[in-house]
């Protein structure tokens, strides 16, 4: 069934036909329809779940953990504030390895306040050790949240798919919602290894010495490394039994492309359309998309950039004080590489400035035209 | 690609009013992306909604500058501010007014519809006397005027998109349609 639905609501869709059981969440804009639909739908019978209302994201996610240790499927959503006062948890939901799933909208921090797109909330969660995955459509929204269940449970680490707020959040698109049988048999009912069970009691996180920690933390590591290729296997399989297919990253016309243009989310989308531009004007340039920025890609991006003379990085994020976060990671990633080509680091759009097709034709011009970068950042678009 | 860009006020249901136009042809298999102005809304103040339709899928995830078409669903916006900016040349205005559209006077080559929602929406009892609710009246026009789909596939579309009143809001749609002026079709 084809239904015209905003971005927030593909979230509840996908924790609904995920079968989500517990979902305790406290509402921040923009993600509160994300819980409002989801509340209206454990109220009317139409999914199975207990809904948990917290007094904080703190406790969002607190109850979240302890709801997956007990060995049921748990969703929660939040965005910037909300995800920023999650973060001590966070780190405890991977340590404790609960695939939790959760939804992101990308908010900008405060101060000063602000409820436009940016991506530094979830980027500054980027060492948890969640697993993130970032949607450039509503559809991709909803199909995310089903992959990201079934990777998570596989190699028992949490997710987050991220979503753009405003351009994706309250932007209806039409979204395919896939049949429920179909979602039940690509993603079966959470098996626990382990689970939380007064019939078998166990100590859950107790203080464990030098001798022990390490090893835990060494196989957190071996799980995200795992995780590379079941993210690629799941999205082909997804791809198989719904038509849609998906991967680590996305390329576009990179096949004979001497040029290319990286970035993720919707800047990728829009990006597209700024590639076809530059391909009438017989521009050889490419795409490439980052979908999954935990585990990081690190292969799949080397692989498109061997053949590349020059690419550039679009951010709408910042680490203060280095880069932009996106170019850091695809420059580290080809660093020990020969034959890589020059990387050029763009920021814009932050604070949710918006980002048009002619804006990235732009940045394309003036950047490709440069020999090396002189610094790591090129700043776009804003006004100084 | 066709661009529109709705303009009201708070609680007017402008953005509704993009959602339901988004659905109703999407089921006709068109492409669609509908979207409130980034920001907050307050009732009572001028807010705008815009649409993109296409006969493909549509990667472009940045805001409407230059639309092909304007909705107006509050007269009371002409001359309060700037309603034109962008516009298209020979673009459609359609705009909820009873007048007709050759007493409607805006600087530039524009087409210019007019439909009586205001009217309509009273007439339905939907929303109060003093704040009619006039979204599903004026896409009766829209729909009308700019050929994107048919009446019928508005109306499933209204049906689905609007909490209350539902047969009110279905006869608004229609007799918005017949009663539309300066249109393709009217």
């Amino acid at each position: 069934m084809r239904k015209v639905m905003i971005g927030n609501h593909a979230l509840s869709y996908g924790a609904k036909l995920s079968r989500a059981r517990v979902i305790a969440a406290y509402p921040i804009t923009p993600q509160t329809d994300v819980v409002e639909l989801l509340s209206e739908m454990c109220a009317n019978g139409e999914l199975d779940a207990k809904f948990i209302k917290v007094e904080s994201e703190h406790s969002a996610m607190a109850a979240s953990v302890g709801a997956s240790a007990t060995g049921v499927r748990t969703f929660t959503a939040t965005s910037s504030q909300g995800l920023a006062l999650m973060h001590e948890v966070l780190h405890w939901a991977v340590g404790a390895r609960t695939p939790v799933v959760m939804g992101n909208i990308n908010r900008a921090l405060g101060p000063p306040w602000s409820i436009w797109t940016e991506q530094n909330d979830s980027l500054s969660q980027r060492d948890t050790g969640w697993m993130q995955v970032y949607a450039q459509n509503n559809q991709e929204v909803l199909d995310s949240v089903i992959q990201a269940y079934k990777v998570a449970e596989e190699v028992q680490l949490p997710a987050m798919v991220v979503l753009a707020a405003f351009v994706l959040s309250h932007t209806s698109e039409a979204v395919e919602i896939p049949e429920q049988e179909k979602v039940d048999e690509f993603l079966p009912a959470y098996q626990p290894r382990y689970k939380i069970d007064p019939e078998e009691p166990h100590a859950f996180g107790g203080l464990t010495d030098p001798n022990g920690y390490f090893e835990l933390r060494y196989q957190i590591q071996k799980a995200m490394e795992g995780a590379i290729s079941r993210w690629e296997e799941v999205g082909e399989e997804f791809g198989d039994v719904f038509g849609r297919k998906y991967g680590l990253v996305e390329t576009y016309k990179v096949s004979d492309a001497k040029k290319l243009i990286i970035s993720s989310a919707t800047l990728a989308s829009t990006a597209r359309t700024a590639i076809d531009d530059l391909r009438k004007r017989g521009e050889k340039v490419g795409l490439l998309r980052i979908r999954v920025f935990r585990p990081f890609p690190s292969e799949k991006v080397k692989s498109v950039l061997r053949s590349i003379d020059r690419a550039m990085v679009i951010d709408r994020n910042i680490s203060f004080g280095a880069s932009g976060i996106f170019y850091q990671e695809v420059k580290a990633a080809c660093y020990n590489e020969e034959n890589m080509p020059p990387i050029f680091g763009i920021i814009t759009g932050l604070g949710g400035r918006d980002v048009r097709k002619e804006d990235i034709i732009q940045m394309y011009e003036d950047v490709m035209k440069r020999d090396k970068p002189k610094s790591d950042i090129i700043w776009k678009g804003v006004r100084v | 690609m066709i661009e529109i860009r709705l303009h009201g006020r708070g609680g007017q249901g402008t953005v509704v009013a993009a959602k339901i136009l988004a659905d109703a042809v999407s089921r006709e298999g068109k492409f669609v992306q509908a979207f409130p102005e980034y920001g907050v809304e307050r009732r009572g103040a001028p807010v705008k909604a815009f649409l993109r339709i296409a006969d493909e899928i549509i990667y472009i995830k940045s805001e409407i500058y230059e639309p092909d078409h304007l909705v107006i669903l509050e007269p009371s916006l002409i001359g309060a501010i700037d309603l034109i900016y962008g516009l298209k040349e020979g673009g459609w205005i359609i705009i909820n007014t009873n007048k007709d559209p050759e007493e409607m006077e805006f600087a530039g080559n524009y087409r210019i519809a007019t439909v009586p929602a205001t009217k309509i929406a009273r007439k339905f009892h939907l929303g109060s006397e003093a704040a009619p609710i006039v979204n599903t009246a004026i896409l009766g026009g829209v729909v009308k005027v700019l050929d994107l789909c048919d009446l019928e596939t508005l109306k499933e579309a209204v049906k689905e998109g609007v909490p209350l009143k539902e047969e009110a809001n279905l006869k608004a749609s229609e007799e918005a349609f017949n009663e539309t002026k300066g249109g393709n079709n009217a």
